[in-house]
């Protein structure tokens, strides 16, 4: 095996709960709880979990968007949370973050073609002259002319606007794009169009992709290694014809057969889960999952189950794997 | 393939049009603001009167002319002469280069201290924002006015040369208006540093300087703009006040404040208004233009925001 492109080993990320005028710590969100993950040049994972899971604060936090509170990520054998703000400046070009929300995540008052190219000479990977030539291009790429250059974000639609997003990472040629829900914002034409030019982008440019996302269906389209979120952890991971095929994880299982398929009579067992995700800041002792498991036992309650290999490199974390 | 140049040159017009989309769009509504409009159109007159009336009149404003004392308003004379013979109509619009220039100029020192004060007390925060806010706050604490005759007093004791103080008092204007301005500035920075779109410059790499003058500012100068005019009424105010109380400018240089120090003795207050009714009125209008111009520019770009 070459070496991993991103690699991310038990994870934790705790928002302190304070209370009073001190500011006293009373509890803790585990927002992220234990994941580790790794992720090959060129490869696309998907990271699905309901919302709440845990799964944006993940990207967050492998970008260093937040602090981390244990565990370690390391890109290309770099560990990002150790390196000064000097080095992660120069390292940030490299590993870029799509946006859940394309209306506020584009300045009001900067026009289309210099939010994508200031990144580009504030880094001073390419002169003045050339930039406006590497804008059309990352432009085009996107799917977006070459009168937008001049506009503001304003002016475009909300899958424009998504596309300008995507420009303004991919003119930095990254290695690896982490999308945190880039089509949740979007209407189901629009999301389509969007996530075809993520797979055309990827095809022709070779970057890896950390795919954030709740929704199923457009995740087995664009990836080909899935995890699902449960409350913080990791209850499987899996490539998508395993997960998709036989899912081993109840929680994994009760997510699929929510998934809508477009053939109206046909009946198949729903699995229904009961009420809500419970709240991260007091999380269930045991496996996470064991309050709203229909299959739980004893063991479920009293520990947690280790996050193994069920062979192929199929993992999951249930006791009764 | 001249047809495909017609749609170059079409499309070259329409970016264009597009680069100035935003200015635009701000000045359509503002020019519909009729009372905005007529209040810059006060503010520009009263500016172009004071500027260039001077040279179109035969007096010059210190030629004192002892026959000509306290003269009502007549045809050599349009507004009258003062208790020296000088004529009121040119000291007038010398009096307003001066109240206007000392408005305009601590209005910018004032801005260009408290936007980057406040802007780095929002980026930064931590010790620089505790240092600067608080020392801000000590200046807002203490009352302006009385702040500022203690400045003057101190002036008038230290005995500045006459010609420096008109400086002076623009810095001390400044000093007293700059706090307000920072800390509101800071409030918007802290808001906008939150935004997502700081957070993508984040993960874009860019450098500080570039997230705060391409990002931050350009985002908090609609509202420092606003800020900044209405300011400059408030300073001539000031200034005007500290004139009349003799410790702002010093006569002879006239400014509008000083001149209606004439006001001060019982006799020339009830026996000849000329001397203090023009120069009055041109602080009131002036003023109140800045004011109503500055009340239609915030609706225009900072709707949000009333009062």
């Amino acid at each position: 095996m070459s070496e991993a492109l991103l690699e991310v080993n038990h994870l934790k990320k705790y928002f302190p709960v304070t209370e009073g005028l001190l500011n006293r710590t009373v509890g803790q969100v585990k927002a992220v709880d234990d994941i580790s993950l790794t992720l090959q040049p060129g490869e696309t994972f998907g990271l699905v979990g309901e919302s709440g899971s845990g799964k944006s604060t993940v990207g967050r936090t492998i970008l260093r968007l937040t602090e981390k509170t244990a565990g370690e990520v390391k890109f290309k054998g770099q560990d990002i949370h150790s390196l000064s703000s000097v080095e992660l400046r120069l390292l940030r070009p490299q590993m870029q973050l799509i946006f859940q929300d394309p209306y506020s995540a584009l300045n009001p008052r900067v026009r289309v073609g210099d939010a994508i190219g200031e990144a580009l000479l504030d880094h001073g990977l390419c002169s003045r002259h050339e930039v406006r030539e590497l804008v059309l291009e990352s432009l085009d790429a996107c799917g977006l002319s070459a009168y937008h250059i001049d506009r503001f974000p304003h002016e475009f639609s909300g899958g424009q606007r998504q596309r300008i997003g995507i420009a303004r990472a991919l003119i930095l040629n990254p290695d690896l794009i982490i999308a945190d829900e880039p089509v949740s914002a979007l209407d189901v034409s629009i999301q389509a169009q969007i996530i075809n030019l993520f797979s055309k982008l990827q095809r022709s440019k070779g970057m890896a992709y950390l795919f954030i996302s709740h929704d199923l269906s457009v995740v087995e389209h664009l990836c080909s290694r899935i995890g699902v979120m449960y409350l913080g952890s990791m209850v499987e991971t899996a490539s998508r014809d395993e997960l998709f095929h036989s899912p081993l994880h109840p929680y994994t299982k009760a997510l699929l057969s929510a998934v809508p398929v477009p053939i109206p009579r046909l009946k198949r067992e729903r699995i229904v889960l009961k009420g809500d995700i419970p709240s991260p800041a007091n999380p269930p002792s045991g496996c996470k999952f064991h309050t709203r498991c229909p299959f739980a036992v004893e063991v479920c309650k009293a520990q947690t189950p280790v996050f193994r290999d069920a062979g192929g490199g199929h993992f999951v974390a249930c006791h009764l794997v | 393939m001249e047809a495909n140049s017609r749609m170059t040159g079409l499309h070259e017009s329409r970016v264009q049009r597009q680069k100035s989309s935003l200015f635009r769009q701000s000045l359509k509504r503002l020019m519909k603001n009729k009372l905005a409009v007529a209040g810059f159109g006060v503010v520009v007159c009263m500016f172009v009167l004071c500027f260039i009336g001077p040279f179109f009149s035969p007096y010059t404003d210190n030629k004192i002319n002892m026959t000509l004392m306290n003269k009502a308003p007549n045809l050599q004379h349009l507004l009258g002469t003062d208790a020296l013979g000088r004529d009121i109509l040119t000291r007038v619009m010398q009096a307003g280069r001066i109240s206007l220039t000392v408005g305009l100029a601590s209005m910018l020192l004032s801005v260009f201290i408290g936007a980057l004060l406040g802007a780095i007390a929002g980026y930064y925060r931590g010790i620089a924002d505790q240092v600067i806010m608080r020392i801000a706050d000590l200046l807002m604490t203490i009352p302006s006015l009385p702040l500022l005759f203690i400045f003057g007093a101190l002036l008038s004791e230290w005995k500045v040369r006459a010609d420096y103080r008109m400086y002076i008092v623009m810095l001390m204007l400044s000093i007293v208006n700059w706090p307000g301005l920072a800390r509101m500035v800071r409030g918007q920075m802290l808001s906008l540093r939150e935004r997502e779109f700081m957070q993508a410059a984040v993960v874009l790499g860019l450098r500080d300087s570039r997230k705060l003058f391409h990002h931050l500012l350009p985002n908090v100068v609609p509202l420092l703009i606003v800020m900044a005019t209405l300011n400059i009424g408030g300073a001539i105010l000031s200034e005007s006040v500290l004139s009349f109380f003799g410790l702002g400018v010093m006569p002879p240089t006239p400014t509008w404040g000083n001149m209606i120090d004439a006001a001060n003795n019982m006799i020339d207050f009830q026996d000849h208004p000329w001397l203090w009714i023009p120069p009055g009125l041109s602080i009131f209008a002036t003023v109140i233009a800045i004011n109503i111009f500055g009340d239609g520019l915030r609706d225009v770009l900072d709707p949000k925001q009333k009062r």
